[in-house]
């Protein structure tokens, strides 16, 4: 159980730097009957940050504990920092941080006392002093956390899990659930910790969070990578200029055959919002689209374009929109 | 910074048990308040009474009578004169012991109830007053000692049981509600993603259990000896012994009731289930003797028997060591197997 740090106290530096800092192959988990993750592959360069990035129930969570070393996988190859978890769990525990989805710290702790304790479990760690102007919660620094706001909290668990002066930063949909306001705040942060030489892996459902914080993404669906590339050349990937959304009155319908013949279009999903249209001849495909709704005697409720977003990939690669799945 | 001190996240792991704890009024209360309640309460039903005195009738008579003046001299009888049929009434209803008649024909005649305890003391007490002071001497002469021992008291043989039921609800809920309200709220899978020792973890229960024990210790031992003048008369040292060991045993049951469950429903059934059985065979409020012969073997193994038991030999008649031997060993037992298993079965997700 608690092994102490090994002798070999050198870091990882001295020895060959691994070039990735995390390496995902093959990962199999299953829970009874139910395939969580089903072969996802993945890798990590340091200094990055990489996002995983799909609906919930996709196998993100999942991914990510056996990655911090709380579940086991049944198969395949997890390497943290050059290093397995089975052979060096309490040197990983040392140099890795984590931001938990459902971690609920004690209330009735002041934020400096939380801190004190969670620095007191590492070899190196940062002084406590120093990690709570990072995430700006100086004036909150001897309120209890039961006191705190939702965007503070989180705040606080990021502060709880750069205390130990991580070289990887494991975050588990950080920004669910925050603000506007907290959600930038939170983003300054990890881009602070980056800049510092941080490694980041993040999971998020959020398309404008991947993009906005992630080097590159994976896409991952029923527990499998379903594209991974930087969020640009993802969305590039696509083929597309522009994505039109329009909705029909009194439920009118239109076939999805008669849609994917319009000039210009390349992908069709369907929702109950109404109807997606991924178009590389944006000017073709509206007059044309106008036309046809015309002849058939619907009428437009609601009519919008806008590029192409990460959102966009998903549904060209699922038929799915993100949210609703 | 230099290195921390190797024991220092043992220091802050105990540190913040001990502020969780006090920074909760509600615990603080029924650790500490309601026991004392519950002593004094208990304490002053059951106090020893001064010697009752008893209350007799006297029929009030034509003829005026020396009778009422020899028995309020007599000492221990309250002596009311009244009439025939209200004194009789007054009998019947239990208002008084006796009532003693003179006969026309001068001859005394008591009306008493012979399976009233009072009623027969008053026979004894009244005729002995009257007979002696009709000139009837004793042919034997008497000495008299009177001796009033402390230890015998309702509450000489709470204080014990209280301070037994204490250990047991403090160590096994005390340890069980803060687990297990670490799980439900994924505070222990956050901290086994940590370096921390988890080893120091469960030692930093142990160890503030420790603090509170001493103040526990103190104000229920305290409040009887000052209050109530329960008497401590066994080694302070073995009485130390009893209350580390007895702790151990009931933190380790807490840790095994705690050891898997997720929510504060599903402990509090457990605590209860193990608790419960002991707070009525235990004897903590009446003696377990009362119960039939082929429960003793049960109860005797159960781990507040022991405590309890070794505590009444220690504070009431101050057994040693080796009169205290076979109770010590039941807890080491307890404490022991509950340690081992609890930490075999414990989940930190």
């Amino acid at each position: 159980m608690a092994v102490t740090a090994p002798a070999t106290t050198h870091e990882p530096a001295s020895a060959a730097a691994p070039a990735f800092a995390l390496e995902v192959r093959g990962l199999v988990k299953r829970y009874g009957d139910v395939t969580a993750v089903a072969g996802l592959s993945f890798a990590v360069r340091a200094g990055e940050c990489f996002g995983l990035l799909g609906p919930n129930g996709a196998g993100k969570t999942t991914t990510l504990e056996i990655c911090e070393g709380l579940n086991s996988a049944d198969e395949g190859d997890v390497i943290v920092l050059g290093r397995s978890w089975r052979r060096d769990p309490q040197w990983l525990r040392d140099r890795i941080g984590l931001s938990l989805q459902e971690t609920q710290l004690s209330e009735k702790l002041s934020v400096y006392e939380t801190l004190r304790l969670f620095a007191s479990f590492y070899q190196k760690p940062r002084m406590v002093n120093d990690v709570i102007p990072l995430v700006g919660l100086e004036e909150k620094r001897d309120a209890y956390v039961g006191g705190l706001s939702g965007g503070q909290k989180q705040r606080l668990a990021i502060a709880c899990a750069l205390v130990g002066d991580p070289k990887l930063l494991f975050l588990d949909e950080p920004t669910t659930g925050l603000d506007p306001q907290s959600r930038r705040a939170l983003w300054d942060l990890v881009e602070q910790y980056k800049r510092d030489g941080g490694t980041v892996v993040l999971t998020t459902h959020y398309m404008d969070e991947a993009e906005r914080l992630c080097d590159r993404i994976a896409i991952v669906d029923h527990g499998k990578v379903i594209a991974e590339g930087t969020p640009r050349a993802l969305i590039a990937g696509l083929g597309a200029d522009q994505v039109v959304r329009f909705q029909l009155s009194d439920g009118a319908a239109v076939p999805s055959a008669l849609l994917e013949s319009l000039p210009g279009v390349r992908v069709v999903a369907t929702s109950d919002d109404g109807y997606e249209l991924q178009c590389a001849a944006v000017h073709e495909t509206l007059p044309a689209l106008l036309q046809l709704i015309a002849q058939r005697n619907a009428r437009l409720a609601d009519l919008r374009t806008h590029a192409p977003t990460l959102e966009d990939v998903f549904v060209a690669l699922t038929g799915r929109a993100l949210r609703e799945s | 910074m230099g290195k921390p001190l190797p024991a220092l996240s043992l220091v802050q792991l105990t540190l913040v048990r001990i502020r969780e704890f006090v920074r909760e009024p509600e615990a603080m209360f029924w650790s500490f308040g309601f026991p004392l309640l519950l002593a004094a309460g208990l304490g002053l039903a059951f106090r020893s009474r001064p010697p009752e005195t008893l209350r007799v009738a006297v029929v009030r008579a034509s003829a005026s009578d020396s009778i009422e003046r020899v028995l309020e001299q007599g000492g221990g009888l309250v002596v009311d004169v009244l009439d025939d049929s209200t004194a009789l009434r007054r009998l019947r209803t239990g208002q008084v012991a006796l009532v003693a008649t003179r006969q026309p024909d001068g001859t005394l005649s008591y009306d008493f109830d012979p399976d009233r305890p009072d009623s027969r003391a008053a026979r004894f007490l009244v005729n002995d007053a009257l007979q002696r002071a009709a000139g009837r001497a004793d042919p034997l002469p008497i000495t008299e000692r009177k001796v009033q021992e402390r230890g015998s008291r309702y509450i000489d043989f709470f204080i014990p049981g209280l301070l037994g039921m204490n250990l047991m609800s403090s160590g096994i809920w005390g340890i069980a509600f803060s687990v297990v309200t670490a799980r439900n709220r994924k505070l222990l899978k956050r901290l086994a993603a940590t370096p921390m020792s988890r080893a120091e973890y469960l030692a930093s229960y142990l160890l503030s259990r420790l603090a509170f024990l001493t103040v526990e210790v103190l104000v229920i031992v305290g409040f009887g000896a000052l209050v109530f003048n329960v008497p401590v008369r066994g080694s302070i040292a073995v009485f130390s012994l009893i209350v580390l060991l007895g702790a151990l045993a009931f933190s380790g049951l807490g840790l095994l009731v705690s050891s898997r469950v997720a929510t504060i429903e599903a402990v509090s059934g457990l605590t209860n289930l193990v608790m419960l059985p002991q707070w009525i065979f235990s004897g903590v409020f009446f003696s377990s003797k009362n119960f039939p012969d082929v429960l003793q073997p049960f109860i005797s193994v159960l781990p507040l028997t022991a405590v309890v038991d070794a505590l009444r030999g220690n504070l009431l008649m101050g057994s040693g060591l080796v009169e205290l031997a076979p109770h010590l060993a039941v807890i080491a037992v307890w404490a022991a197997v509950a340690f081992v298993v609890a930490l075999r079965m414990f989940r930190w997700r």
